[in-house]
């Protein structure tokens, strides 16, 4: 079947439902693709915080939190798109408490704010509370929010509806192929506009606190049709992860006054960043951690512990119930007597599908944009996290360029022309799926599985030439495996595992971009950690990668120079 | 340890009638019972087919009855029922199988949608946030933690005999906008749930609360729902 509408948004997390707002009530007809309920999204799982220098606690300013992201993102962040970015913050935290957002409250009643990595007042001088947040759910409320916001606005939303490629037609990106998961139907999506608000690919990794869902579909659609990937190689790994699950506990237990500890009992941050200690950027604590443990001083099974029982039962129950509830489900540890095991889990991909500051999604160093196509939150690299994120300016890049990428379709979609579809658009997905029902090789799951090895054993977060050269040529071998990939379901009612091994695909592609950054860049730059590189290297890396895919030859990588404006690379410590 | 996991299947394009199938599995006391159906899928029948994402009790996808109560599939380790080996899965009841342990979620989602779950103040807004209570923001701090899983409704023996019923889920949404300071549809919302196929169809069972992934006091928020609608005499 054949759908029409102005503008499909795919993707119905924060950045996909800030953006459907924008559009609602413009006369655009918008229709949102999500592959979950939208509510299921992984925006969902943000836990700690969204910042803003509001100022409602102690004295804070636009420009610092700019200057922070900057010197979080080791000078690798645009800085154009920084500055609109912490500038924004302010008018859309009180925007999003306008649209209902249930924020944690001062005594007077304004919006709380706590303490997060890396973020300081007067360009690095101590920790400031910037952080606006729900107790430890902020992701979920604000999700919860504007899905609502949409529901109450009219927008569509095809539910359950898996995208699995995008449509073009001379260059032109004219909608979309989706799978409608409860009947195995495939259905074209024509539009003027398409965003992509797909999330990210955390799956690609053994250890992640990312959902079943993220597994980088919507890096591979573009990325297949010929459009680079930009700083693929900045992975982030979230410190603190819950050892053997690496479900995410918040950086705002930090916040809130958490130490990580070594076996020894030692506040080992201290050694490493002495200025704000446990409230380091995540890159320069996933460091730590491991460096602590490979040096003998974490706890047997490689893990060492986050600490909070000096901060009161109370406290912690009230500031941070939720990741209190994960601990004592899921390793049978109240944090309130007890140090809580940890070690770094897959979070974030700072890279993605290169874009301007309004979204539009552009395929060179030149910043050609490619009509008919948007981007915003973590699929997009726009770039405002560089080489490393720091923590709470996930959720603001969500709203703030979810919002100006559907600004931007609302301007231009009065020019645009509808490009008629492709003959037979569903044809490439088609074969595909035909292919996967027809394969007589290896199941999807042990490929996946040694592809989360591969990733999390050579490309994590310290790596060097010989295992990123073994992981590249892993990856690719685990490609012609999957071209022969089989599944046991061939039927059509909500085949998960026909999605499964499709989204596999995907991850492959992705994983491969990955590494082949990773091997390429030859020096050491905010989450990117090489051993045999380990100094930054503004005079030959001080530029984004961009990695194109070449099935046959194997990436072909090439660069696109990054905008400073205010802050000048200085050497990054805290 | 080996567990047996007796799973519900029903597939629409094979089966007339649902029926039981039993795996073996070997897992880790610590492994939670989506860690086991995931251990089933990828190793032995990648055609058993349920809803997940996150695994982590906070996307609410894998709501599941596990030995005859509802809860998440990604909350419940396999240690937290005294040894037992033996489990036994099925779907949701009250709503539709569309496949294995996958119901059809649209009535869940249509009477949700129905209680106006988006926040309205019509009033022009200041130029910075609207000062709320810290006190007033508490009171709906935990109607705020709902994920919209399903397992309350989908306990709830009212709701079994007649699905016209709202369900709790859809109350206590109500309630978390009712009771939000900030929030000026009081009047629309307390109309909806005002019915007999609203609030009074709730007996206090206490079920909601009983299986709530987020322990949340589903039944009182009911209640004090009940109490003003009574008092604003609609």
């Amino acid at each position: 079947m054949i759908f029409k509408h102005d503008v499909l948004i795919i993707g119905g997390g924060l950045a996909g439902s800030r953006a459907a707002i924008e559009m609602a009530g413009s006369g655009a007809d918008v229709a949102v693709l999500t592959k979950v309920y939208a509510t299921r999204s992984h925006s969902c799982a943000a836990q700690g915080g969204i910042s803003a220098a509001l100022g409602n606690r102690e004295e804070d300013n636009w420009l610092w939190h700019a200057f922070d992201t900057v010197k979080g993102s080791d000078y690798l962040g645009d800085q154009d798109a920084i500055e609109v970015m912490c500038h924004d913050a302010i008018r859309t935290i009180y925007e999003l408490e306008h649209m209902g957002v249930p924020f944690s409250r001062t005594e007077e009643g304004r919006i709380d704010q706590r303490p997060f990595g890396g973020h300081t007042r007067n360009f690095g001088e101590r920790a400031v509370r910037r952080a606006c947040y729900a107790a430890d759910r902020t992701g979920h409320v604000m999700l919860h929010t504007l899905v609502e916001g949409c529901i109450g606005r009219g927008v569509r939303f095809y539910h359950e509806f898996q995208v699995l490629d995008l449509v073009f037609n001379d260059g032109v990106c004219c909608g979309v192929v989706a799978y409608e998961i409860k009947t195995g139907r495939l259905h074209t999506f024509h539009a003027r506009a398409v965003l992509l608000a797909t999330g990210g690919y955390g799956k690609a990794f053994r250890v992640t606190s990312n959902g079943m869902a993220n597994t980088g579909d919507g890096f591979a659609w573009p990325y297949r049709h010929g459009i680079p990937l930009e700083d693929m190689e900045f992975v982030q790994f979230h410190p603190t992860g819950i050892h053997g699950f690496g479900i995410l506990l918040s950086e705002a237990a930090r916040g809130e006054g958490g130490i990580l500890r070594n076996k020894d009992g030692e506040r080992f941050m201290e050694r490493y960043a002495p200025t704000v200690k446990d409230l380091a950027p995540r890159d320069m604590v996933s460091r730590a951690i491991r460096t602590e443990i490979k040096e003998g001083r974490g706890f047997p099974g490689e893990y060492v512990v986050l600490d909070l029982t000096h901060l009161g039962k109370d406290h912690i129950e009230s500031k941070l119930p939720d990741i209190t509830s994960f601990c004592r489900i899921y390793m049978g540890i109240d944090p309130v007597e007890k140090p809580v095991p940890i070690h770094p889990t897959a979070h974030y991909a700072m890279g993605g599908v290169p874009t301007d500051i309004d979204g539009r999604v552009v395929k060179d160093a030149a910043n050609t944009p490619v009509p008919g196509l948007w981007a915003a939150g973590e699929v997009a690299c726009v770039s405002v996290h560089g080489a490393n994120r720091l923590g709470t300016n996930s959720l603001l890049d969500t709203v703030v360029f979810g919002r100006r990428g559907g600004k931007s379709i609302k301007q231009t979609l009065p020019g645009l022309e509808w490009t008629p579809l492709p003959e037979d658009p569903e044809a490439t997905v088609r074969d595909h799926i035909a292919r996967v029902k027809a394969g007589t090789g290896e199941l999807a799951a042990p490929i996946r599985k040694e592809l989360g090895e591969t990733m999390m054993n050579d490309c994590s977060v310290y790596r060097d030439e010989a295992g990123l050269t073994a992981c590249v040529a892993k990856v690719r071998e685990l490609r012609e495996r999957y071209r022969s990939v089989r599944v046991s379901d061939k039927g059509d009612v909500f085949n998960t595992d026909l999605l499964e091994a499709i989204e596999l695909g995907s991850l492959i592609d992705v994983a491969e971009g990955i590494a082949t950054a990773a091997l390429h860049r030859t020096e050491s730059r905010g989450a990117h950690s090489r051993m045999d590189h380990p100094d930054r290297d503004d005079t030959n890396w001080l530029k984004h990668s961009l990695v194109w895919r070449d099935e046959d030859r194997g990436c072909r990588v090439g660069d696109k120079p990054v905008t400073i404006t205010r802050f000048q690379p200085k050497p990054r410590s805290y | 340890m080996e567990v047996s996991f007796e799973i519900l299947r029903f597939d629409p394009s094979r089966d007339s009638s649902p029926r039981y199938q039993t795996y073996r599995v070997e897992a880790e006391p610590n492994s939670r019972i989506l860690d086991v159906l995931n251990t089933i899928k990828w190793e032995q029948d990648g055609t058993l087919t349920y809803r997940r994402s996150c695994a982590h009790g906070v996307c609410g996808s894998d709501a599941v009855v596990i030995n005859g109560k509802n809860g998440l599939a990604c909350q419940q380790l396999l240690k937290n029922y005294g040894g037992r080996t033996r489990f036994r899965i099925e779907p949701l009841p009250a709503f539709r199988v569309i496949k294995d342990l996958v119901v059809d979620m649209e009535p869940f989602f249509r009477h949700y949608e129905r209680i106006k779950p988006y926040f309205v103040n019509e009033k022009p807004p200041p130029e910075t946030e609207r000062l709320q209570d810290p006190v007033d923001r508490e009171a709906i701090d935990d109607a705020t933690k709902c994920i919209l899983c399903g397992a309350c409704t989908g306990s709830c023996p009212s709701f079994w005999s007649n699905q016209q019923y709202l369900g709790p889920a859809a109350l206590l949404k109500a309630f978390r906008f009712v009771f939000d300071t900030r929030d000026t549809a009081t009047d629309e919302r307390l109309k909806v749930v005002n019915d007999q196929d609203g609030l009074w169809r709730c007996h206090t069972i206490f079920n909601c609360n009983a299986c709530c992934p987020k322990e949340i006091d589903i039944t009182d928020a009911i209640s004090r729902l009940k109490v003003l609608a009574v008092q604003t005499r609609l």
